[in-house]
């Protein structure tokens, strides 16, 4: 059974969520990628206003294909997290509780998600056609310029997600191969 | 000698970019059918059905299959007999720039590695050239994602590591790739040549049909075992773990140096596109 929640996601909830638990989000999340999160790094170190609220909040590394007329956004699955590495640590500091996205972290995302209490999401890599279908409404919110790579305000609807690392620093990639291994031998 | 205007090449990259982009082959659906009816482990299973699902949504809806539509790979082979009117480094751009504006496919490249702006238009393709016998032009385009062009590796190995010092350097590759370049994965290998021809064998090597074997009998037997091996870590779909890791491993190889053995691995997503047309 999928567990259901409903954003903002707090800090309590995250502590809830365990490695390999199947979720399905609903609310607001917002998107950025390599670009955006250099941007806002930029913006924390000179001490200057950011363009979203940070507190509570899921932030879903994607850059979508444009929307076709009718659409509300075009593909929109998940880009490889690593590279989001060097960033994510000071805007959990800040209050981010969740990340989207795919692949391994370092260990300075794992330590900050535990000293905060932050959860990283998987969602399915290549599948960016059927995710799309979950996003009921897309608006760019800043940095209109980085076109793909833009924030935007996105509303969802049961947007489904595995939890990979949970704020106790368990890890599905690890322990999902290692089970599969047992079970196969 | 045959004339050919460089508008029909245009045309032909422009469709092939949205082709490639919205609809899966036919050879990697089948394959990724006969993995998930083989699958036993549930989660693996369960990322199976959705990546099916998914290329099924991209085809009825003409849509991307993934955000990622890659940077233009262009491969064109050119009959020696055929006379281009037209600057046709320039007729593929344009076709490229017209597909993606078109298809509603994401402009993913910059003007310098390091200033990092972005084109706008997803040029400039990736131009490779062949000259072979005849009066046509085969023109295939593989736009190709950088999740898995991330996790590729080259290797210039010592010719005393011999064979197996190729294998267990696809699946050191294999493994240190994991979940990152969205697992199931086609692994292209290029063994030979040069520094720069066996990157570009293994680049070639993920053209082939994922069902279509090496000629060599040699090199057919090798990936085979290659694939079996990768599948034998464990890394699974998306890596929640299973024996999907892999769809194929393609090689393609050629003479090399006496002192030299290079291998060149490029993975592929599941998302492998590759369309062909011959004008």
């Amino acid at each position: 059974m999928a567990i259901s929640i409903k954003t903002p996601l707090t800090r309590e909830m995250v502590k809830d969520l365990k490695a390999g638990d199947s979720c399905l989000i609903s609310g607001v999340i917002y998107t950025a990628r390599d670009a955006a999160h250099q941007r806002l790094c930029q913006l924390v170190e000179q001490s200057k206003p950011l363009p979203i609220d940070l507190k509570d909040s899921i932030i879903y590394f994607v850059g979508p294909t444009p929307a076709k007329p009718g659409q509300v956004i075009g593909s929109a699955g998940p880009t490889t997290s690593y590279r989001m590495d060097a960033y994510s640590p000071i805007l959990i500091e800040l209050g981010q509780t969740g990340m989207i996205g795919k692949g391994k972290r370092g260990t300075e995302v794992v330590d900050a998600m535990k000293k905060h209490k932050a959860v990283y999401f998987g969602a399915i890599g290549g599948c960016g056609a059927l995710l799309s279908k979950c996003i009921k409404k897309s608006e760019v919110v800043a940095y209109d310029d980085l076109g793909a790579e833009a924030i935007r305000r996105l509303e969802v609807e049961d947007f489904p997600v595995i939890v990979i690392i949970d704020s106790s620093g368990n890890n599905l990639y690890e322990t999902g191969r290692e089970d599969y291994l047992k079970y196969n031998r | 000698m045959r004339e050919i205007s460089a508008l029909i090449i245009t045309q032909t990259v422009k469709k092939l970019c949205i082709e490639a982009n919205c609809h899966l082959g036919n050879d990697i659906k089948k394959r990724i059918e006969q993995f998930y009816e083989n699958e036993k482990w549930p989660q693996a299973k369960e990322v199976l059905e959705r990546i099916i699902q998914n290329y099924k949504i991209a085809d009825e809806s003409n849509q991307p299959i993934c955000q990622d539509t890659g940077m233009a790979c262009v491969f064109l082979k050119i009959g020696q007999d055929v006379h281009i009117i037209g600057d046709v480094k320039e007729t593929v751009n344009e076709g490229v720039r017209q597909g993606y504006e078109e298809g509603y496919l994401r402009k993913s490249v910059v003007r310098d590695p390091l200033d990092r702006v972005n084109t706008g238009d997803n040029t400039p393709a990736m131009i490779y050239f062949d000259i072979v016998p005849g009066d046509k032009i085969e023109i295939t385009v593989a736009p190709k994602g950088f999740g898995s062009e991330n996790m590729s590796r080259i290797a210039m190995l010592r010719p005393s590591d011999g064979l197996k010092g190729v294998k267990d350097f696809v699946l050191k590759t294999a493994e240190e790739a994991g979940p990152n370049p969205c697992p199931p994965i086609v692994i292209g290998v290029g063994i030979g040549g040069t520094f720069d021809k066996a990157a570009y064998m293994a680049k070639k090597a993920l053209l082939r049909p994922v069902d279509k074997k090496n000629e060599t009998a040699f090199y057919a037997d090798l990936e085979q075992q290659l694939l079996e091996e990768v599948n034998a870590l464990g890394i699974g779909p998306q890596g929640f773990g299973g024996k999907t890791t892999a769809l194929a491993v393609n090689i393609e190889w050629c003479p090399t140096h006496i002192a030299g053995l290079p291998v060149a691995v490029n993975i592929n997503c599941h998302v492998t596109r590759h369309k062909t047309e011959v004008i």
